[in-house]
Protein backbone atom coordinates (compact mmCIF):
# COMPACT_ATOMS: atom_id res chain seq x y z
CA UNK A 1 0.00 0.00 0.00
CA UNK A 2 1.64 3.41 -0.61
CA UNK A 3 2.27 5.55 1.84
CA UNK A 4 0.73 8.48 0.45
CA UNK A 5 -2.83 9.84 0.15
CA UNK A 6 -4.77 12.78 -0.94
CA UNK A 7 -7.50 11.53 1.40
CA UNK A 8 -8.40 12.86 5.37
CA UNK A 9 -5.78 10.01 7.49
CA UNK A 10 -7.60 7.30 9.49
CA UNK A 11 -5.36 7.08 12.22
CA UNK A 12 -7.86 4.40 13.28
CA UNK A 13 -6.57 1.88 10.22
CA UNK A 14 -2.96 2.65 11.03
CA UNK A 15 -3.98 1.62 14.78
CA UNK A 16 -5.27 -1.68 13.74
CA UNK A 17 -2.70 -2.45 11.33
CA UNK A 18 -0.14 -2.78 13.65
CA UNK A 19 -2.32 -3.80 16.69
CA UNK A 20 -1.68 -7.16 17.98
CA UNK A 21 -2.43 -9.35 21.34
CA UNK A 22 1.43 -9.41 21.88
CA UNK A 23 2.06 -5.89 21.38
CA UNK A 24 0.63 -4.39 24.74
CA UNK A 25 1.88 -0.65 23.87
CA UNK A 26 1.08 1.64 21.34
CA UNK A 27 1.60 5.07 20.07
CA UNK A 28 0.70 7.31 18.06
CA UNK A 29 1.18 10.21 16.38
CA UNK A 30 -1.03 13.12 14.39
CA UNK A 31 1.08 15.79 12.67
CA UNK A 32 -1.50 18.53 12.45
CA UNK A 33 -1.98 22.06 10.25
CA UNK A 34 -0.94 24.66 12.83
CA UNK A 35 -2.69 27.71 12.46
CA UNK A 36 -1.45 31.22 14.16
CA UNK A 37 -3.58 33.71 15.53
CA UNK A 38 -3.41 37.60 12.77
CA UNK A 39 -3.42 38.42 9.66
CA UNK A 40 -0.24 35.98 8.34
CA UNK A 41 -2.60 33.42 10.12
CA UNK A 42 -3.00 29.65 8.18
CA UNK A 43 -6.28 28.72 6.56
CA UNK A 44 -4.08 25.69 5.00
CA UNK A 45 -1.38 24.01 3.65
CA UNK A 46 -1.03 22.96 0.02
CA UNK A 47 1.49 20.16 0.09
CA UNK A 48 3.39 18.50 -2.78
CA UNK A 49 6.20 15.78 -2.70
CA UNK A 50 8.70 13.61 -5.24
CA UNK A 51 5.91 10.54 -4.17
CA UNK A 52 8.46 8.07 -5.95
CA UNK A 53 11.16 9.10 -3.56
CA UNK A 54 8.74 9.51 -0.35
CA UNK A 55 7.80 5.86 -1.26
CA UNK A 56 11.36 4.12 -1.03
CA UNK A 57 12.51 6.00 1.80
CA UNK A 58 9.46 5.48 3.93
CA UNK A 59 10.09 1.87 2.65
CA UNK A 60 13.86 2.33 4.44
CA UNK A 61 12.85 4.37 7.20
CA UNK A 62 9.99 1.33 8.21
CA UNK A 63 12.89 -1.57 7.69
CA UNK A 64 15.32 0.79 10.00
CA UNK A 65 12.61 1.09 12.68
CA UNK A 66 12.12 -2.84 12.48
CA UNK A 67 16.17 -3.48 12.50
CA UNK A 68 15.69 -0.84 15.81
CA UNK A 69 12.80 -2.72 17.58
CA UNK A 70 12.09 -6.00 15.88
CA UNK A 71 9.50 -6.56 17.58
CA UNK A 72 7.60 -3.80 16.65
CA UNK A 73 5.28 -2.60 14.32
CA UNK A 74 4.96 0.01 12.66
CA UNK A 75 2.79 2.46 10.22
CA UNK A 76 2.69 5.92 8.77
CA UNK A 77 0.68 7.64 5.86
CA UNK A 78 1.48 11.01 4.79
CA UNK A 79 -1.29 13.15 3.08
CA UNK A 80 -0.98 16.04 0.08
CA UNK A 81 -2.89 18.42 -1.55
CA UNK A 82 -4.49 21.02 0.08
CA UNK A 83 -5.00 20.72 4.01
CA UNK A 84 -7.05 23.15 6.16
CA UNK A 85 -5.59 24.16 9.19
CA UNK A 86 -6.40 21.59 12.30
CA UNK A 87 -6.78 18.62 9.67
CA UNK A 88 -4.02 16.05 9.97
CA UNK A 89 -1.05 16.02 7.23
CA UNK A 90 0.75 12.84 8.79
CA UNK A 91 0.04 9.82 10.72
CA UNK A 92 2.31 7.31 12.39
CA UNK A 93 1.15 4.48 14.73
CA UNK A 94 3.71 2.21 16.40
CA UNK A 95 2.91 -0.69 18.29
CA UNK A 96 5.20 -3.07 20.68
CA UNK A 97 5.62 -5.27 23.52
CA UNK A 98 6.30 -2.48 26.16
CA UNK A 99 5.33 1.19 25.64
CA UNK A 100 8.95 2.48 25.48
CA UNK A 101 9.63 0.67 22.21
CA UNK A 102 6.30 1.72 20.45
CA UNK A 103 7.12 5.61 21.71
CA UNK A 104 10.86 4.93 20.11
CA UNK A 105 9.70 3.50 17.29
CA UNK A 106 7.30 6.03 16.60
CA UNK A 107 9.51 9.23 17.53
CA UNK A 108 12.14 7.69 15.25
CA UNK A 109 9.78 7.57 11.97
CA UNK A 110 8.61 11.15 12.56
CA UNK A 111 12.53 12.17 13.51
CA UNK A 112 13.52 10.58 9.90
CA UNK A 113 10.77 11.72 8.59
CA UNK A 114 11.41 15.41 8.83
CA UNK A 115 15.19 14.96 7.75
CA UNK A 116 14.63 12.81 5.12
CA UNK A 117 11.70 13.09 3.39
CA UNK A 118 11.09 15.17 0.36
CA UNK A 119 8.04 16.41 1.03
CA UNK A 120 7.33 20.70 0.47
CA UNK A 121 4.49 22.97 1.96
CA UNK A 122 2.73 26.12 0.64
CA UNK A 123 1.46 28.18 3.64
CA UNK A 124 -1.71 29.55 2.66
CA UNK A 125 -2.29 32.87 4.53
CA UNK A 126 -5.77 34.56 5.76
CA UNK A 127 -4.10 37.39 3.85
CA UNK A 128 -4.23 35.87 0.38
CA UNK A 129 -0.46 35.30 0.02
CA UNK A 130 1.17 32.33 -0.48
CA UNK A 131 4.52 31.66 1.27
CA UNK A 132 6.83 28.11 0.53
CA UNK A 133 7.93 26.91 4.05
CA UNK A 134 11.05 27.95 4.69
CA UNK A 135 11.54 29.97 1.59
CA UNK A 136 9.88 33.57 0.25
CA UNK A 137 6.75 34.77 -0.34
CA UNK A 138 5.65 33.75 -3.86
CA UNK A 139 2.36 35.65 -4.18
CA UNK A 140 1.05 38.88 -2.33
CA UNK A 141 -2.40 40.13 -3.59
CA UNK B 1 17.93 8.31 -22.66
CA UNK B 2 21.03 9.71 -24.81
CA UNK B 3 19.61 11.96 -27.31
CA UNK B 4 20.74 11.99 -31.12
CA UNK B 5 22.43 14.75 -32.01
CA UNK B 6 22.87 15.68 -35.87
CA UNK B 7 22.17 13.32 -38.41
CA UNK B 8 21.40 10.71 -35.64
CA UNK B 9 25.74 9.42 -36.26
CA UNK B 10 26.25 10.96 -32.83
CA UNK B 11 24.65 10.85 -29.55
CA UNK B 12 25.36 12.66 -25.93
CA UNK B 13 24.18 11.18 -22.49
CA UNK B 14 21.91 12.78 -21.22
CA UNK B 15 19.96 12.75 -17.53
CA UNK B 16 16.59 13.43 -16.70
CA UNK B 17 16.28 16.53 -14.26
CA UNK B 18 13.11 16.99 -12.08
CA UNK B 19 11.92 20.40 -10.01
CA UNK B 20 10.01 20.90 -7.18
CA UNK B 21 8.26 23.17 -5.51
CA UNK B 22 9.73 27.12 -5.39
CA UNK B 23 12.98 25.46 -7.69
CA UNK B 24 9.85 24.31 -10.22
CA UNK B 25 8.28 27.67 -9.87
CA UNK B 26 11.69 29.44 -10.19
CA UNK B 27 12.48 27.48 -13.77
CA UNK B 28 9.00 27.18 -15.04
CA UNK B 29 8.70 23.59 -15.61
CA UNK B 30 9.04 20.58 -13.46
CA UNK B 31 11.24 18.38 -15.24
CA UNK B 32 13.73 19.00 -17.72
CA UNK B 33 16.65 16.43 -19.88
CA UNK B 34 20.32 17.56 -19.73
CA UNK B 35 22.82 16.35 -22.04
CA UNK B 36 26.45 15.36 -19.85
CA UNK B 37 29.51 15.07 -21.05
CA UNK B 38 30.55 11.26 -18.78
CA UNK B 39 32.52 11.18 -16.25
CA UNK B 40 29.95 13.54 -14.81
CA UNK B 41 28.80 14.87 -11.12
CA UNK B 42 25.21 15.61 -10.12
CA UNK B 43 27.55 19.21 -9.55
CA UNK B 44 27.63 19.05 -13.13
CA UNK B 45 23.93 18.60 -13.68
CA UNK B 46 23.04 21.14 -11.30
CA UNK B 47 25.77 23.64 -12.68
CA UNK B 48 24.19 22.84 -16.43
CA UNK B 49 20.21 23.91 -15.00
CA UNK B 50 21.84 26.96 -13.22
CA UNK B 51 22.13 28.21 -17.01
CA UNK B 52 18.77 27.27 -18.14
CA UNK B 53 16.66 30.68 -17.24
CA UNK B 54 15.40 30.90 -14.23
CA UNK B 55 17.76 28.87 -12.97
CA UNK B 56 20.21 31.26 -11.27
CA UNK B 57 17.50 31.15 -8.63
CA UNK B 58 18.54 27.61 -7.35
CA UNK B 59 21.62 27.21 -4.79
CA UNK B 60 24.96 26.31 -6.08
CA UNK B 61 24.46 23.81 -3.56
CA UNK B 62 20.83 22.13 -3.43
CA UNK B 63 20.07 19.04 -1.99
CA UNK B 64 19.84 16.33 -4.44
CA UNK B 65 18.43 12.82 -5.37
CA UNK B 66 19.89 10.18 -7.49
CA UNK B 67 17.34 7.59 -8.71
CA UNK B 68 15.42 8.44 -5.86
CA UNK B 69 17.60 7.98 -3.22
CA UNK B 70 19.73 10.78 -0.97
CA UNK B 71 22.71 11.73 -3.29
CA UNK B 72 25.61 13.97 -2.72
CA UNK B 73 26.64 16.49 -5.57
CA UNK B 74 30.16 14.49 -6.02
CA UNK B 75 27.82 11.67 -7.07
CA UNK B 76 28.60 10.43 -10.74
CA UNK B 77 25.46 10.26 -12.92
CA UNK B 78 25.35 7.80 -16.03
CA UNK B 79 23.02 8.23 -19.34
CA UNK B 80 19.48 7.61 -17.98
CA UNK B 81 19.50 8.73 -14.22
CA UNK B 82 17.25 10.53 -12.97
CA UNK B 83 18.52 13.45 -10.89
CA UNK B 84 15.73 15.55 -8.39
CA UNK B 85 16.53 18.95 -7.21
CA UNK B 86 15.05 19.16 -3.93
CA UNK B 87 14.05 22.68 -1.80
CA UNK B 88 14.93 22.72 1.99
CA UNK B 89 12.30 19.43 3.22
CA UNK B 90 9.33 20.13 5.12
CA UNK B 91 7.49 16.73 5.23
CA UNK B 92 5.64 15.73 8.57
Amino acid sequence: MSYLTRQPLSLDALLKSVGGPERGGTCAFLGTVRDEKGPSGVTGIEYSAYDAMVESELDKIVAEARDRWPDARVAVRHRLGFIAAGEASIAIAAAAPHRAEAFDACRYVIEQVKKRLPVWKKELRRDGSAVWVDHQPVHTP
Amino acid sequence: MARHHGLGQLTMPAVRVLFFAHYAEALGRDETVVDVNLPATIRDVVRSVRALPGGQQLPESPLTALNAAHARLDARVNDGDEVALLPPLAGG
